[in-house]
C-alpha cells in the first residue's frame, strides 16, 4: 500500500553558496545563471516517490537572506525535520560557515533532524578548494549525510533528495506542523483559514 | 551597508514586524533592525536563559523548571479575539502557514470573591450563577435586543439610537444591575474602566459583538493562541518581509537618528556607519523613551503605566476546571479600582513551557505608587506561585505624527486583552507614513519559483 508523508526541509548555508539554485534545479528542474538573491518565494514543495510506492513530500523553506546578518528566526528551525547545508567547493570559507550552521542546528533544533552537507558547484571543480575527503571526513564525525551537486548542470540534486526522502520515514516522526495546511493528520488545533474562507471547500488543494 | 533604503524599521515588536511584512509586499525597500539578538522587542517570548538574562542577570537558572528551549514565555499577555482584525490580517498575508493555532480554554469573570465562567449566549446567561433569576430575564431581552439589531430597521431600534444615547442609558432602559454591567461591560466589551458607559453606546455594542461572534467561532472562549507563543507573530510577518526583500539585522546597535538641519530624518546610525532612508518608524525606546530630554528633541511622552507580573505556577488556576489556558478578568468594581486587572494564563498546550508548568500574567494600569499591591487580588487567585517576574512598563505615545520630519514612532503595548489596540495603531500609522488608507488585499498565491 502506498502512503504519503510530508516532512519540513530547510535550506541553510553562506550567501550566494547556491542553496535556492539548488532548490530550483531539485523542484523545477531550472536553472539561472543570474539569479537575484531570494525574493517572493520561499516556500516551496517537491514530492519524491520512493522504490516502494511511497511518497515523501518536501515543504522547503528557504532563508529568504535572513541568514545574512545572523537574523534567522527561531520559527526557521522549529519543527524541521531534515536540513541541507550548503557550501560551495571554491570557496573554503563556505564550509566553515557551514560547520558553524551545523552547531546551530545541533543547538537549536530537534535532536532527530536529518542533516545532509552539500558540496555545491561542481561543475567549478578546477577551482576547487575543498576537497572530497575533507568535507567526507567532517560529515561522517559528526553523523551527517553528505553529498556533492551541481545546481547547474544537475549533477547529484535528486540524489540527495532522494537519499534524504530515503531516510527520514524511518529516522524521523512527521512533526505536527509539517503535517499541517492541507494535510491529513488531525491535530487539535485551529485552522484560520477554513473558517476565514468559508467557499473554500474540504477538497481544496493546498495552495503551497 | 552604503545602500539607501524606502523605509528603515527600528524593533522588532508586532507593530513593527506587521508594517515592515505589508511595505515589503508593497514594494518597498525595507531595512529593520533590532537591538536585541532576538525577534519580538517588548512582545516577544523568551527562553528561561533570555527571561532571566532580562530579569535577574546575576542568577543562575533554575533546575526543576525543566529544558530552557521549552520555554517562550510572552512578555505582554494579549490574546488573538477569534473574529478581530488581527486575524483578518493573518489570514490575508498568509503568514497563517508559518504558523499553528489552539484555542484558550475558558474566560472568566470574578465576581463576589469567586470566579465564573464568562456567559456568551443565552444559553449559558440562562444557566450562570453570575445572574438571578429576574437577572436573567432582564439581560435576556437585553441580549436579543443586541442580536436582532438591525441599523436599517427601526422596529429593532426599540427607541435607542447606539449613536446618540449613552451605554448607561441602554443599561437603565433594561434595567440590569451594577453587578450585571460589570460582566457586560468588562468582560465581554472588554473595557478596562467604566469611561464607556456615559460614551454613546455603539462601541459598546460592536465590542459585545466581536466577544460573541469570536465565541461562536470555536466554542471554549473567543481567544486563540499561537502555538511557542506569541513571539511568533512578529517573526512570521518579518518572514513575510525577508520574503518580499526585506533586509534583517538583529543584535544591531542604533546609536542615533539622523536627521538635517530642518529636523527631518535622513539615515540611522549605528557606530560608524549610517544608513539612509527616506522614512523611519520605530517603537519608543528607540526615540528617547526613558531617558532624559536633556540630549535632543522629545519624541515621545509617557501616558501611563502598567504592572505585569509573570508567574510559574505547578497547578492550573483553581476554580478554572483545571483549564490548560484561560483568561480572568476582575472587574474595577469588584476590587474598588478605577482600571480593571486581568490574568492571562497558557500551558505547555501551548509549547510555551514545560510540562505540568502554568504560565499565568497578572496585569493592571497602575494607580498608585504602590503597583504590586495593587495586583494582589489577582495574584491571590492563583495559589502558591512557584515564582514571579515583576516589571512596571511606561506606555509611550509619539509627539507628533511623524509627517513632518517624516520619523513615525508606534506606540507602547496598553494593557487591553487582545491585539485589536495594535492592529488600528498599524493602520494609523500605516497611513501617516503611506499617505493612504491600509487596504488589505488578499495577496496573490506565491509564484513557485
Amino acid at each position: 500500500m502506498s502512503k504519503q508523508l510530508q516532512f519540513k526541509l530547510v535550506l541553510l548555508g553562506e550567501s550566494a553558496v547556491g542553496k535556492s539554485s539548488l532548490v530550483l534545479r531539485f523542484v523545477k528542474d531550472q536553472f539561472d545563471d543570474y539569479r537575484e538573491s531570494t525574493i517572493g518565494a520561499a516556500f516551496l514543495t517537491q514530492t519524491v516517490t520512493l522504490e516502494d510506492q511511497t511518497t515523501v513530500k518536501f515543504e522547503i523553506w528557504d532563508t529568504a537572506g535572513q541568514e545574512r546578518y545572523k537574523s534567522l528566526a527561531p520559527m526557521y528551525y522549529r519543527n524541521a525535520n531534515c536540513a541541507v547545508v550548503v557550501y560551495d567547493i571554491t570557496q573554503s570559507a563556505s564550509l566553515e560557515k557551514a560547520r558553524s550552521w551545523i552547531r546551530e542546528l545541533q543547538r537549536q533544533a530537534d535532536p532527530s533532524i536529518i542533516i545532509a552537507l552539500c558540496g555545491n558547484k561542481a561543475d567549478l571543480s578546477a577551482r576547487r578548494q575543498v576537497s572530497e575527503e575533507e568535507a567526507k571526513k567532517y560529515a561522517e564525525e559528526e553523523g551527517l549525510m553528505w553529498g556533492e551537486t551541481s545546481a547547474k548542470s544537475g549533477e547529484g540534486v535528486q540524489e540527495i533528495f532522494t537519499a534524504i526522502a530515503k531516510k527520514l520515514p524511518q529516522n524521523a516522526p512527521q512533526s505536527a506542523r509539517a503535517g499541517g495546511r492541507g494535510g491529513p493528520s488531525g491535530r487539535a488545533g485551529v485552522d484560520l483559514n477554513k473558517q476565514a474562507g468559508a467557499m473554500t471547500g474540504q477538497n481544496e488543494p493546498c495552495n503551497c | 551597508m552604503d545602500e539607501e533604503y524606502d523605509v528603515i524599521v527600528l524593533g522588532t515588536g508586532l507593530t513593527e514586524c506587521i508594517l515592515s511584512g505589508l511595505l515589503s509586499v508593497e514594494g518597498k525597500k525595507v531595512l529593520h533592525m533590532d537591538r536585541n539578538d532576538y525577534y519580538g522587542g517588548d512582545s516577544a517570548s523568551l527562553n528561561l536563559t533570555q527571561l532571566y538574562r532580562k530579569f535577574r542577570p546575576d542568577q543562575a537558572l533554575p533546575t526543576d523548571l525543566g529544558r530552557d528551549r521549552d520555554y517562550a514565555v510572552d512578555l505582554i499577555p494579549k490574546f488573538i479575539i477569534a473574529s478581530g482584525e488581527l486575524t483578518r490580517i493573518l489570514v490575508h498575508t498568509d503568514v497563517t502557514r508559518y504558523l499553528e493555532f489552539k484555542q484558550i480554554a475558558g474566560s472568566f469573570v470574578y465576581r463576589d470573591g469567586r470566579i465564573s465562567k464568562v456567559p456568551s449566549t443565552e444559553m449559558e446567561a440562562v444557566k450562570s450563577p453570575l445572574m438571578g433569576l429576574f437577572e436573567k430575564r432582564r439581560a435576556k431581552k437585553f441580549f436579543e435586543f443586541l442580536q436582532n439589531w438591525k441599523d436599517d430597521d427601526p422596529a429593532t431600534h426599540q427607541g435607542i439610537n447606539l449613536d446618540k444615547d449613552s451605554m448607561a442609558t441602554v443599561y437603565e432602559k433594561f434595567g440590569l444591575e451594577p453587578g450585571t454591567q460589570d460582566f457586560i461591560g468588562h468582560a465581554m466589551a472588554l473595557y478596562l474602566d467604566d469611561d464607556y458607559k456615559t460614551k454613546p453606546a455603539r462601541p459598546t455594542y460592536e465590542r459585545i459583538v466581536l466577544y460573541t461572534s469570536s465565541m461562536a467561532r470555536y466554542g471554549k472562549s473567543p481567544y486563540i493562541y499561537p502555538l511557542y507563543g506569541l513571539g511568533e507573530l512578529p517573526q512570521s510577518f518579518a518572514r513575510l518581509s525577508a520574503i518580499y526583500g526585506g533586509t534583517y539585522m538583529l543584535d544591531k546597535s542604533i546609536d542615533e537618528i539622523v536627521t538635517d538641519d530642518s529636523g527631518k530624518f535622513v539615515g540611522v546610525r549605528s557606530g560608524s556607519e549610517t544608513v539612509k532612508a527616506k522614512q523611519v518608524i520605530g517603537d519608543p525606546s528607540y526615540f528617547g523613551a526613558g531617558k532624559s530630554a536633556e540630549s535632543g528633541k522629545v519624541r515621545v511622552v509617557e501616558e501611563g503605566k502598567v504592572i505585569r507580573a509573570i508567574c510559574f505556577l505547578k497547578h492550573p488556576i483553581p476554580g478554572t476546571d483545571d483549564a490548560d489556558s484561560a483568561q480572568i478578568i476582575i472587574p474595577q468594581n469588584q476590587v474598588n479600582r478605577r482600571n480593571d486587572i486581568y490574568i492571562a494564563m497558557v500551558s505547555s498546550t501551548h509549547n510555551v513551557c514545560a510540562k505540568d508548568v502554568y504560565v499565568a500574567i497578572v496585569s493592571t494600569i497602575v494607580e498608585t505608587d504602590r503597583p504590586e499591591q495593587e495586583i494582589a487580588p489577582g495574584l491571590q487567585l492563583l495559589g502558591p506561585i512557584y515564582d514571579k517576574f515583576v516589571s512596571v512598563s511606561s506606555l509611550y505615545t509619539p509627539t507628533s505624527s511623524g509627517e513632518a520630519d517624516q520619523i513615525f514612532i508606534t506606540r507602547s503595548y496598553d494593557a487591553t486583552s487582545h491585539f485589536e489596540t495594535v492592529v488600528d495603531e498599524v493602520h494609523n500609522v500605516w497611513k501617516r507614513v503611506v499617505g493612504k488608507e491600509l487596504v488589505l488585499k488578499k495577496r496573490e498565491v506565491e509564484v513557485e519559483a
